[in-house]
């Protein structure tokens, strides 16, 4: 693309606007999947309540998503008298902006990424702790008890969350001999039975629970505990900025999913070795697994606080470290080959 | 101890989380509940306590005697009645008005009633768009008997004998 830019433009500007297209490419699909990830959320859980769901706008529904963005635009965007007015603004960006930014690294098939950097891995994890900021930000600068012991909360529970999460990460990281997301899926070529969610499975399960808990989705949704604080650290938001909010949380859910399935379901290599490998392979897995994210929303109560640090300092943490030196034990050995 | 061990490797499992997961997958594929309403409806018992209405005999005559027994009965207040004498000595109201936004539809006016003249009917798909709208008059409601006459002498009629 950027040689067809650059017959018609200087070359410089070429290619910060190849870069420029390719970005628009990421994430307007994102946004779109975003959008209409509320939909099917709204239709799972419905259809796991006997219920239909939303099935009036459009055909079965599928406008939905786009009435109910119009009418978060239209909305008045109300400022608390007593607030920090750039705090409380910065807020939103603040979360929105690195669970976009994290989408730079994600390859979607093989060389077709944003940015091939080596620490990719670690970049998505810098990242996706970044957007803490936007919820604790967002309850101090509302200046609102509920949404103040919301962000305490949700602050708490991420930092928590994302060391077990980091060390399901280092398992990986252990297989694939590589920090390049490009490489850790290229070291799962050959089917189903090479992925690393079998010599790792503990980590797998760990690390879906980790980022259940790390977007605050329930049965891990403290932060937002409607029965007890409203709606947490966005009670006070409105209109667009609270959309952005809501455009956040799904965005961190499907980067979620895409880094489960990278890490551990083999990205967009093929399950079985007849067929192609591709994108809509990557497509599928994602969807499958954010299928998962709505199941458990349907199914589970919420955790009760303590049980949620219980669970992941006492419970994750110890569990994954066995694992990563029981993988690093199992790598001496002649059994090496079941882990790369 | 031994409980110990078996909870903690049962816990590991996630042997309840798993079961939990398979109902909630049973129901997503089991038949939905929902009543689409302005298409589907449920059905409504002869019973129904709806939109008021004045009835007359099928000679065209007003049932209502003023007896003012709904208006006593009535827990809401929201029944106003005056009454007179017509020319041939028979007592009848000048004045019969609802207040639908104070009514309860408790049916105590209907129950009350020795004549059969105040009934609720099955209707209650109605709407005022101004003030005052939902303040049925006397003329309004006979109208309301009027339209749905038919309907109110069959649902009574079938009520009949448990009354």
């Amino acid at each position: 693309m950027e040689e067809f830019l650059k017959q018609y433009l200087d070359p410089k500007f070429a290619i910060t606007f190849a870069y420029l297209i390719k970005i628009f490419c990421i994430v307007i699909p994102v946004m779109i999947s975003v959008a209409y990830l509320t939909y099917f959320e709204r239709r799972v859980i419905g259809f796991m309540q006997s219920r239909i769901g939303p099935n009036r706008v459009g055909f079965f529904g599928l406008l939905q998503p786009i009435a109910d963005a119009l009418k978060l635009l239209f909305k008045e965007i109300i400022l608390p008298e007593k607030s920090n007015n750039f705090l409380f603004f910065l807020a939103p960006l603040l979360s929105i902006a690195p669970a976009l930014a994290a989408w730079a690294v994600i390859p979607f098939d093989f060389e077709m990424v944003l940015a091939d950097i080596n620490a990719g891995l670690l970049y998505v994890l810098a990242m996706t702790s970044i957007a803490v900021y936007g919820v604790i930000i967002a309850g101090w600068a509302s200046n609102s008890k509920y949404a103040f012991l919301g962000s305490l909360r949700s602050a708490a529970q991420i930092v928590s969350y994302e060391i077990a999460m980091g060390f399901t990460l280092v398992g990986v990281l252990m297989c694939a001999n590589s920090l390049n997301l490009g490489e850790i899926v290229m070291a799962q070529q050959g089917g189903i039975s090479q992925w690393y969610c079998w010599p790792l499975f503990p980590l797998f399960i760990i690390y879906f629970i980790s980022a259940v808990a790390e977007t605050n989705r329930a049965p891990f949704d403290v932060a937002e505990g409607e029965s007890e604080i409203v709606a947490g650290f966005h009670v006070e938001y409105s209109g667009m900025a609270f959309a952005l909010f809501f455009l956040a949380e799904y965005a961190n859910m499907i980067l979620v999913s895409i880094l489960a399935v990278i890490m551990f379901l083999g990205g967009w290599m093929s399950p079985f070795s007849f067929m192609p490998d591709g994108i809509f392979w990557l497509l599928a897995k994602v969807a499958f697994v954010l299928f998962f994210f709505l199941w458990f929303r349907a199914t589970f109560p919420r955790y009760r606080y303590d049980q949620i640090m219980r669970l992941g300092w006492k419970v994750f943490i110890p569990l994954t470290l066995i694992w990563i030196v029981f993988v690093g034990a199992m790598m001496q050995t002649d059994y090496a080959e079941y882990f790369h | 101890m031994k409980n110990f061990l078996f909870n903690t490797l049962k816990s590991l499992t996630l042997h309840e989380l798993l079961r939990g997961m398979s109902l909630t997958l049973r129901y997503f594929f089991s038949k939905k509940i929902t009543i689409q309403y302005p298409e589907q409806k449920t059905p409504q018992s002869p019973r129904f306590r709806g939109l008021h209405a004045l009835r007359r005999y099928p000679n065209g005559e007003e049932r209502c005697i003023a007896c003012k027994l709904c208006e006593a009965v009535c827990p809401a207040m929201a029944i106003t009645i005056e009454s007179e004498q017509r020319e041939d000595n028979t007592r009848r109201t000048t004045r019969y008005d609802i207040d639908l936004t104070k009514c309860i539809f408790c049916g105590f006016c209907e129950e009350s009633c020795p004549v059969d003249s105040i009934v609720e009917t099955r209707q209650f798909e109605y709407h005022g768009e101004e003030r005052g709208d939902l303040l049925y008059t006397k003329e309004m409601l006979l109208e309301v008997g009027k339209k749905y006459e038919k309907q109110i002498a069959k649902d009574r009629k079938q009520e009949s004998k448990f009354r």
